[in-house]
Order: structure tokens, then C-alpha cells, then sequence
């Protein structure tokens, strides 16, 4: 790899021993030997297998529960039930005081989506514990259902969760994350062009080789050993404390080997339970999930739609843009209300607009609570900006690259959330990709400067 | 349940085990036997990560009962390494920055094993073929192509 050194020559320290060295990754002799432990490789004699009961329904009330069959089926040591949960009421991001708490570790009154935890069941085997879980008898009364952003959106749309009183999250500025910076509607009523497009993704499953889960063994002295694949290790300690309400020095998490998670095992989701259960039968605790239930039931990628509406001059300079978007955050928040707010940060792009508008909803609906994926809030923002750009770019007979070097932020400029922009290098990236990709922009373009002012 | 006698060759040691009637080979090597090197990542045989060597072939060990492996003579990444010395497949994953996360390799690198010793000289498309039965969902499956390609062309000079 080739270093240039002639970018940021006046900033940069030329003291790095690391970049373009090649370095072996520290875990790959495991790897290659079979010797990395992984959390489901880990095993102790008397292990308890946990099984989950979980809603048939996107939307019902829990009229009654009848755990009797099961807790009489051979193997069967324990039945849990919301009940048995110390708090069961909990967020994740109540650690970073984002609230209110609106999801249940076992569901209790209601059910929100098609694959909630109900009730779980500790037996000898995993068989037995599956077969008894099927004899678990939950009598519900199912309710509308309400699976689109801009219906859970209407008055009168069923209110999927009463924690939060509608069907969006409350951040300080209302209903919405909002940008405002200059006058949009005066630059759109300026422009010599003005588009409005809108864009949708759906759901995306993270698919990780090897699925969540976790194995607790109790250490005597109500202290608890927790092998898990989590990706946020010290939320789901934190979080496991608040849950069963123990202090977290009683808690001993082991992690660090994960066998692919790309953001879809940074929820709590199967840790709390399984050292309940171990703390409740004093036995070792393996609760993994299937591949169905891996694809089914952890948290996907947000489906989210974003409206982009631009108004740009015949010269190639974007003067307005204002964007709405909705992340499906699904029933319950976990990270969404984050991953909505990242997008209200990203929708001007990486370039210089002088008026810009933006809100951004987290909407709840009854589908399959949706969390962290790779970049998200921004990734499905930033196909839907970019393929704006290429838009706009033939709407004005440019050529798209040259098109977004007009628009690049550079040294000096001020953002929409009133942050002047430092150590931008997207001129310099630009006339990179234009050499490697073998794609001429004019010389003009290519004497550009991300941090010399008016070059 | 009546326990099941089961008798076969690991890694070049004898093994003897009472099974239940259905326990998968992966679930017997894993949790009777204490080989945990094949992984258990679909349990339906798609992912391949639960990958071993049965009598030369390569096998999905969540598919395979227990109770038919009688006499067999199985192989696993564990065994891979002879005294301490990395087989030439362990050797370019490393050299190839051929792992991410770790958890397809075992079933990856035995894969290619059968491969290189069926055919020891193979093509890209040869190895492409060979590994067609295993996910990585790291995405890395260049780097992996290329670990392979590496290591026949190693075997080849130590045998010249």
C-alpha cells in the first residue's frame, strides 16, 4: 500500500509504525488450531437446557398462563414466568439515560410481537425442555396489529406500547429528532431545480454463523459465572444487574469470542434469563437459540424510509434539502431511538448546504424489535442521499462526481448542526477514487483543496 | 432410553462411548467427548462449520448419527496439527489473513483438507467447488480461496 504523505503535511506526525505493516490478528492461531473457546463451548456437568415459549401473535392480551402440563413433563426443574423476574421492565440504553423502560424480559399483560418470550422452561435436556415448553398453555385475546410507519403514525392506529403513550419515541425536541439550520422553503423557492424522492428498506438479518446465547454456571455464593457471545458486554452485565436486581460484583462475564455478531449482539436479551435460572435451580444454565429462532427472533436491521426533497441550481450547488425519516423500531426500543437520531446527524450528507430541515422519527409497530447492524441510522441514509445525488447530478446534466465536488464540505464550512467543519479530506478521497477508478473529472475539480481556503 | 455402544478412531485415538439413540455426531464429539473444534452453527446442515473428516470424506457432523460411525476413522481441525507443527492449510489462513471471527474455519479448513488430498493440485474453481458447502459470513471468503490456493502451492514445492 502506498502512503501519501504529501496530504495533511503540516498536521500530521510522522512517527506511525503501524499503517500499511501487515500484523497477524492475536486470535487467529486459536482459530486455526480449533483451540478459541467459544461461549457454547463451554460445558458443566448437570447443565440445565433453556427453551422459550413465545407469542403466536403480533398483538394480544395474556388472558391466563397455565404452566401445570409443563412443569409435569419429565426432565422439566423450572417454569418461569414474568413473575419471577425481579424488574422485569427494562430498556438497554437506560444505562445512557435514554428512556422510559418498555420492554419485558418475559411478557406480562400483553404481547407486542410474533416471537415474544413468554415463558421459559429449564429441563434436563434440550428435548425435554422443547417438548415441555409445547405443553405451555397461554390463552390470549388478540388485538389489531399495526405493521407500517406512517399508519402507526395515524390517530386511531392501535397503540402498540403504552410505555411510551404513542406510537413514536419522545426525544427532548418532540416527536422527532429535528435539524433546522437557514430557510429551506426560500431555497427551494430560489432553486432552478427542486426534487423530491423517496426511498425504503426493509428488515435485515444479521445471519451470524454461530447464534446468540449464553452458559451460567452459579459459583456458590449466589456469584454467577456468564459465558455469552454478547457484543456489549458491559451493557448486558449492567443491564443483568438491574434485571434481577444483584449487584453486579456478583456477576462474572466472560466474552471477548464472538462468532459473528455485526451489531446483532449487542442486545440483552438472552443473558438475564439464564442466570435467573441458574440462580433459581442452582444449576448450570445453556440457553442458545436455534438457527430458526436466530432468524426469526433477534433483532434485525431497522426497515426505515426516508423522503429527500433538494433544490439545486443549474450550476451544480444544492441550496435546500429537507429530508423526513422513519426507523421501524419495531415493539420495543432497544437501540432505535439512537439509530434515528444518528440519521438526523447524517441526512445534509458530507456536503455544504445552506438551508436544511430534517426530522426523523422512531416509530413502534408490532413487528420484530430492530437494533444495531453495521452503521446503522446512517447506512440505508446514506444509499438513499447518494442515489439522490446521482438524481440530482443528471437532472442538471453533470457528471455525478463532479457534481458532488461543488458540493464536498471542506475546511471552515459550517454543518447544519452548527459545527464548522474540521479535517475534511473528501476532495482529496474524490480525487483518488477519480485516478483509481479510472473515471476524469476537469482540472479544476483536481487542484481542488478540502483545507486550503478557496482553492 | 437403552444407550448405544459407539466405537471409532479420532485423531488417531481410540474412542468408546455410550450414545443415546439420535445424539448427532457434533453433539457427540462436543459434549461426551470434549473435542469442541467442529462448531454447531445451523444444526441442518447448511452451514457446514460442523464439518469433519469420516474415512476420507468430508462430512456434516450435525447430520451424522453417533450410532453409524462404528469403526470409522474420523478427523477433526484438533488432530490437524502433528506435533506441534501447523498443517500447511493452518499455516496459510494465517499467512492470508484467512479468519475473522474463527467460528467457520474449523469446518473450512477440513473441507479443504479432503480437497488438497484428493487433488493436489487444484484449480480456483476446484476450491471454490470444495468449499461451496461452508458459510462465512464474515465475508471473507477471497482471503480463504486464496489460503487454499497457497497451501496446495506449498505442498507442491515440498513434494518437488
Amino acid at each position: 500500500m502506498e502512503l501519501r504523505k504529501s496530504y495533511f503535511a503540516d498536521v500530521r506526525k510522522d512517527d506511525l509504525h503501524e499503517i500499511g505493516q501487515p500484523r497477524p490478528r492475536s486470535d487467529s492461531p486459536g482459530h486455526v488450531t480449533g483451540k478459541t473457546a467459544y461461549f457454547a463451548d463451554r460445558n458443566f456437568p448437570g447443565m440445565l437446557h433453556l427453551k422459550m415459549v413465545r407469542s403466536p401473535h403480533h398483538h394480544a392480551r395474556i388472558r391466563s398462563i397455565d404452566t401445570s402440563e409443563a412443569e409435569k413433563h419429565p426432565g422439566v426443574v423450572k417454569v418461569l414466568t414474568a413473575k419471577d423476574v425481579p424488574h422485569n421492565v427494562y430498556t438497554i440504553l437506560t444505562l445512557i439515560q435514554i428512556g422510559p423502560e418498555d420492554e419485558t424480559v418475559l411478557a406480562d399483560g400483553k404481547v407486542r410481537w410474533k416471537g415474544e418470550a413468554v415463558v421459559a422452561v429449564l429441563a434436563e435436556t434440550e428435548r425435554a425442555a422443547q417438548e415441555a415448553a409445547a405443553k405451555v398453555k397461554v390463552d390470549y385475546e388478540v388485538l389489531p396489529a399495526v405493521f407500517d410507519m406512517e399508519e402507526a403514525l395515524k390517530p386511531g392506529s392501535p397503540l402498540v406500547n403504552e410505555y411510551h403513550g404513542h406510537n413514536y419515541y419522545s426525544y427532548d425536541s418532540g416527536a422527532c429528532r429535528k435539524v433546522r439550520f437557514g430557510d429551506v422553503e426560500a431555497g427551494f423557492a430560489e432553486a432552478d431545480h427542486v426534487l423530491e424522492q423517496s426511498y425504503q428498506s426493509s428488515p435485515i438479518e444479521h445471519a451470524p454463523t454461530e447464534t446468540t446465547g449464553c452458559v451460567v454456571a452459579p459459583e456458590g455464593n449466589d456469584r454467577f459465572t456468564c459465558y455469552t457471545n454478547t457484543q456489549a458486554m458491559f451493557f448486558t452485565l449492567d443491564n443483568t444487574s438491574i434485571i434481577l436486581q444483584m449487584p453486579g460484583s456478583k456477576l462474572h462475564f466472560v466474552g471477548g469470542t464472538v462468532g459473528g455478531g455485526f451489531g446483532g449482539k449487542v442486545d440483552v436479551i438472552v443473558e438475564p434469563i439464564a442466570v435467573l435460572g441458574a440462580k433459581l435451580t442452582g444449576r448450570p444454565v445453556s440457553f442458545i437459540y436455534s438457527r430458526e429462532e436466530e432468524m426469526q427472533i433477534s433483532s434485525p436491521r431497522a426497515a426505515e424510509k426516508v423522503v429527500i426533497k433538494d433544490g439545486v441550481m443549474k450550476d451544480g450547488r444544492i441550496i435546500a434539502r429537507k429530508v423526513t425519516g422513519y426507523t421501524d423500531a419495531g415493539a420495543y426500543s432497544r437501540h432505535s431511538p439512537y439509530g434515528a437520531q444518528k440519521g438526523a446527524g447524517h441526512y445534509p450528507g458530507p456536503y455544504t448546504i445552506p438551508n436544511v430541515w430534517i426530522d426523523t422519527y422512531c416509530v413502534y409497530t408490532n413487528r420484530t424489535p430492530s437494533s444495531a447492524m453495521r452503521g446503522f441510522g446512517v447506512t440505508i441514509g446514506d444509499f438513499a442521499l447518494e442515489v439522490q445525488m446521482d438524481k440530482l447530478a443528471r437532472l442538471i446534466g453533470m457528471d455525478p462526481l463532479e457534481f458532488r465536488f461543488i458540493n464536498a464540505y471542506r475546511d471552515g464550512d459550517m454543518k447544519a448542526h452548527r459545527q464548522p467543519t474540521e479535517g475534511a479530506a473528501l476532495i482529496e478521497c474524490m480525487q483518488e477514487a477519480s485516478r483509481t477508478a479510472n473515471w476524469p473529472v476537469a482540472e479544476k475539480y483536481m487542484a481542488m483543496s478540502s483545507y486550503v481556503k478557496g482553492a | 432410553m437403552a444407550k448405544i455402544p459407539v466405537q471409532f478412531t479420532l485423531n488417531g485415538s481410540e474412542k468408546a462411548e455410550f450414545v443415546d439413540g439420535g445424539t448427532t455426531l457434533l453433539n457427540a464429539l462436543r459434549d461426551k467427548i470434549g473435542d469442541t473444534s467442529p462448531k454447531g452453527g445451523c444444526h441442518q446442515g447448511t452451514c457446514g462449520a460442523c464439518s469433519v473428516i469420516i474415512d476420507g470424506e468430508i462430512r456434516l457432523s450435525c447430520l451424522t448419527l453417533a450410532e453409524t460411525c462404528n469403526g470409522a476413522d474420523i478427523k477433526t481441525l484438533s488432530g490437524l496439527a502433528e506435533g506441534g507443527v501447523l498443517h500447511p492449510l493452518q499455516r496459510a489462513f494465517l499467512d492470508t489473513f484467512a479468519t475473522q471471527c474463527g467460528f467457520c474455519t474449523p469446518g473450512m479448513i477440513m473441507a479443504a483438507k479432503v480437497l488438497l488430498d484428493h487433488t493436489p493440485n487444484p484449480s480456483r474453481d476446484d476450491v471454490v467447488e470444495a468449499l461451496s458447502g461452508n458459510i462465512c459470513r464474515c465475508t471473507g471468503y477471497e482471503p480463504i480461496i486464496e489460503a487454499v490456493l497457497l497451501a496446495a502451492r506449498a505442498n507442491s514445492q515440498n513434494a518437488a
